[in-house]
């Protein structure tokens, strides 16, 4: 620990950058598709419909009953097949992680839907909207606004779940700081200043959270 | 889509045993880990709501650090950077003769993390039991001891099993990622599987089948607890 050698992250710093830009960009893009797929199972799962509401129930259960690596190898191993031809990891993960994030999304968009007071739908019947303009006007934008600290803490988690696509050696962060390391041969230098690096970004997240959570109740 | 179906592959040998190994690790590291993280966990969790606030200051520390880091990082500090930061001998003993270093490795990470979740619950769970009891008891003259050993935490914990089920099915499923360090869980057996015979599809649905089976079983296990636990008037606070 006497000889902790700095230097190797500063003359690194370059093919980090590249790494963490991957993962923030990974985290993005899976937020995004996964609080639309999201939407969309908790809207089957509340349509009332017993085939919709069942199967997305279904997904839901089997998403949440295996690890995210397990999913990770699957779609890596279908996505190319079902295309018939081999595209690039980072599309392989993408789809991976809208597809499982989809699945927490849901749930949590699901209570946020039930949030919204009943009266507000009948009303919305009342007045003669049709079931997707009383979704679109009425119930998604209360609920979303109830649920925006929850949807930001299971961002950070996305975050700290795309370390896992280590698994199949897609150059996220966590990827190019074990590269480094090991070409190195500075593993304690650069596993350190990983954790470090995920413990500010996400620790400012749940500050962000925090903040968030007051300026509601207030 | 071209793929040749061959579901025999993973009841024949090698194969069948893989998966049974991998069943068994599986359980290995996600039990003793859950052990280690109720014990962690619980005292994490009492201590952020003592009124001491060193005491407190701490275990908020605790669970802010070990939430914040991916597990994938937390477990390869433990397991490579641990050696090398502790002292000359005990981190040689740890590279060379420590047995089975993945195993401990992988156990002591997970529990250690599953042990900042669990604090968060049981902490929660305190609060939820309310002010009213805890005056009440203060009032009667029971110490801060007796507060906790004979009220707050024998309501909490009925209130909390729960969320404790969900994060038991999460430790079996955050055990996969011992596979990072070389462990040869359930999720590293199908994928082993997969790379030999290219039977993929079977490979991954066979590991599939087990982690619902698994969910399966401790929901139903949840199910039963959560009857003989509830407690009549405090439904749907906890």
């Amino acid at each position: 620990m006497s000889n902790f050698d700095l230097s190797v992250i500063i003359d690194n710093l370059p093919f980090l950058w590249q790494g963490l830009q991957l993962s923030l960009f990974l985290t993005l893009l899976a937020i995004i598709g996964g609080i639309i797929l999201g939407t969309f199972l908790a809207l089957m799962r509340l349509s009332g419909i017993a085939p919709l509401s069942l199967a997305a129930a279904g997904y839901v259960n089997l998403i949440r009953s295996v690890p995210l690596i397990l999913v990770i190898f699957w779609f890596y191993f279908l996505v190319p097949l079902a295309l018939g031809r081999p595209i690039g990891g980072f599309y392989s993960a993408l789809i991976a992680f809208v597809m499982f994030e989809a699945a927490y999304y849901s749930e949590i968009i699901r209570a946020g839907i039930q949030s919204v007071r009943k009266g507000q739908v009948q009303a919305g019947q009342a007045t003669g909207l049709s079931y997707w303009q009383i979704q679109r006007y009425i119930v998604l934008p209360q609920a979303f606004r109830n649920m925006i600290p929850i949807l930001v803490t299971q961002g950070i988690i996305l975050f700290q779940d795309t370390s896992l696509v280590f698994v199949v050696s897609l150059r996220d962060f966590m990827t190019v700081s074990s590269i480094v390391a090991r070409t190195e041969g500075r593993l304690a230098e650069m596993y350190v200043f990983a954790a470090i690096v995920y413990f500010v970004i996400c620790f400012a997240g749940s500050l962000f959270v925090r903040h968030l959570q007051k300026a509601k109740t207030t | 889509m071209n793929y040749n179906w061959n579901w025999g592959v993973l009841f024949e040998e090698e194969y069948l045993s893989w998966l049974i190994s991998g069943v068994g690790w599986t359980f290995a590291v996600a039990l003793v880990a859950w052990v280690l993280a109720l014990a962690i966990g619980v005292l994490i969790g009492v201590g952020r709501t003592l009124p001491s606030k060193p005491i407190a200051i701490i275990c908020t520390t605790y669970v802010e650090l070990f939430r914040n880091v991916p597990l994938l990082v937390q477990l390869f500090l433990w397991y490579f950077v641990m050696p090398e930061v502790l002292p000359d001998d005990l981190g040689r003993w740890m590279k060379r003769d420590m047995p089975n270093p993945e195993y401990v490795t992988a156990v002591i990470g997970l529990g250690l993390y599953t042990a900042s979740r669990i604090a968060e619950q049981v902490r929660a769970g305190i609060l939820a039991v309310g002010h009213g009891l805890t005056s009440a008891a203060y009032a009667n003259g029971f110490s801060t001891a007796q507060t906790y050993r004979y009220v707050l935490l024998p309501i909490s914990f009925r209130l909390i099993v729960p969320p404790m089920t969900s994060e038991f099915l999460t430790i079996f499923k955050n055990s996969s990622l011992a596979l990072t360090i070389g462990l040869l869980e359930l999720t590293a057996q199908s994928q082993q599987i997969a790379e030999y015979t290219f039977q993929g599809f079977e490979a991954f649905t066979a590991a599939t089948v087990i982690y619902v089976i698994i969910a399966l079983g401790a929901t139903i296990i949840a199910q039963v607890l959560e009857k003989y636990t509830k407690i009549p008037g405090f439904v749907g606070k906890g």
